[in-house]
């Protein structure tokens, strides 16, 4: 009989919670590696077994933890994570230069095809790779070196590479996201790297619709529509039908187009999934109504999705790693929020609950869907 | 052997209760007490010291014999106390944040 286990990280810690296909009742266990922070979790697809946790503290820096048995146990690899060549300068919050300095791993990204594959995405946005499980950590520096690379500069988060999306149809396809620089996209495994940017609009920058400077909070693809993908941005959720060649807003009828996570039905590509913050500066639901907003035609007509969820007096925000969808039949959605609620639904969004209320604030939602 | 007092997060790290003891061949200072740490206990790299500027982290402090010793240069020799033993070198977390 199938079973789901989701894969939370929070400010203090790791937790594991897993349940049958009913999705009802649910075992809650942790914290792992309790008081660090858990930026990320998440599994290989290949051996579901096999997870990767980033684990870190302003105090003692970076540590990456594997697990071979699902979470019983775990082992610290590799932490080294060293920018290739010359580190160079990006800019900084005042315009000036500032040198390249590894921060921390916001985003494990396990192969599609091989367990001992796994990307890394970190602050200061770079992209590393390990091919031995972990056990060592090497940059693909084409995207740090790119030719604007010197004039990203970080949003209030950090400049953080946040987000790394596997094309299933061409393993040497990725895209990733950067706050705040946008898009990139590789074909060739990571070599080199373009910029994937046309069509979005940011009123943060001079010039609105430049090629870097986008403040890009995640993006989504179904695994059958690679070509189709999905954006949350700072402000327009976004769609692009040819590989992120270019993009088109679909923000249609929400009542407010900024927000952190969005992701893709796992049987319906159509059908994606937002949570409208309020902002700027507010960050918490318009209304203090916490409301899932999902669109079946891809964008442009969404319905907001409140059946369980609270409708007064909430005030929680929602990060961009904390929403995952599991692969069961109906589909299963669940999100973390920063008053350490995760809410499940095991019914693509029509009624909701609280699995667990009272963790530490959520960073990170995965979800696997195991037989 | 040289005692080393490790804060909790770092003893869970190394999996180790109470002191580490390290052994340091000649010049018993900061520097030659972190590499024999870290080569006892290779997990503990990069966390007390960045693993290339080997630069002591912000929030950790080094103190021994009542004194503060963060600021002095990694190869500035330590208290006689602390290289025979009798006193250990405390590796500290800063207060900071909840």
């Amino acid at each position: 009989m199938s079973r789901v286990r989701l894969l939370v990280g929070t400010h203090k810690g790791g937790f594991i919670l897993t349940s049958d296909a009913k999705r009802q009742r649910w075992d809650v266990s942790g914290p792992e590696f309790a008081g660090w922070e858990i930026y990320h979790i998440k599994g290989s697809p290949v051996d579901p077994d096999r997870l990767f946790a980033s684990q870190s503290t302003g105090w003692f820096g970076q540590q990456i933890q594997r697990s071979n048995d699902g979470g019983k146990t775990w082992a610290s690899v590799d932490n080294k994570f060293v920018y290739e060549g010359k580190t160079g300068t990006h800019q900084w919050y005042d315009g000036t230069p500032h040198p390249w300095e590894f921060k921390r791993v916001w985003h494990l990204e396990p192969s599609l095809i091989d367990p001992d594959v796994v990307y890394a995405g970190v602050e200061d946005a770079a992209f590393f790779r390990s091919t031995d499980g972990g056990q060592t950590w090497h940059e693909l520096a084409g995207l740090r070196q790119h030719t604007t690379g010197s004039a990203w500069a970080p949003g209030a988060g950090g400049l953080c590479l946040h987000t790394i999306v596997q094309d299933p149809s061409d393993s040497r396809r990725i895209f990733i996201a950067i706050s705040a620089a946008g898009v990139f996209r590789t074909d060739d495994g990571g070599e080199t790297w373009r910029p994937m940017n046309r069509g979005l609009r940011s009123q943060t920058i001079p010039d609105q619709d430049a090629e870097v400077g986008h403040c890009v909070h995640r993006i989504a693809m179904h695994p059958s529509r690679p070509r189709t993908l999905f954006m949350q941005k700072h402000w327009d959720v976004m769609r692009s039908t040819d590989g992120g060649e270019s993009w088109h807003e679909v923000s249609g009828n929400l009542p407010s187009d900024f927000g952190f996570p969005i992701d893709v039905h796992a049987h319906e590509p159509d059908t994606i999934y937002v949570i409208p913050i309020k902002s700027d500066s507010e960050h918490f639901p318009p209304e203090g109504k916490l409301r899932v907003y999902r669109s079946r035609t891809g964008g442009n007509e969404w319905e907001a999705l409140t059946n369980g969820l609270p409708q007064s007096n909430c005030y929680v925000n929602v990060l961009r790693e904390a929403m995952a969808v599991d692969s069961l039949d109906p589909c299963g959605v669940y999100f973390g929020t920063s008053g350490g609620q995760v809410y499940g639904s095991p019914d693509a969004g029509d009624h909701w609950s609280a699995i667990v209320r009272d963790l530490p604030p959520v960073l990170s939602v995965e979800v696997q869907t195991l037989s | 052997m040289i005692r080393i007092v490790l804060p909790y997060h770092l003893r869970k790290l190394a999996q180790v209760d109470g002191e580490v003891r390290v052994q340091v061949d000649g010049q018993v200072t900061q520097r030659a007490i972190l590499d024999a740490l870290e080569a006892q206990y290779p997990v503990l790299r990069g966390t007390i010291r960045d693993h290339v500027t080997q630069h002591r982290r912000d929030f950790v402090r080094f103190f021994a014999c009542s004194q503060d010793f963060s600021l002095e240069a990694p190869d500035t020799p330590l208290p006689e106390a602390v290289a025979k033993g009798e006193e250990p070198f405390l590796v500290v977390g800063a207060i900071a944040g909840g």
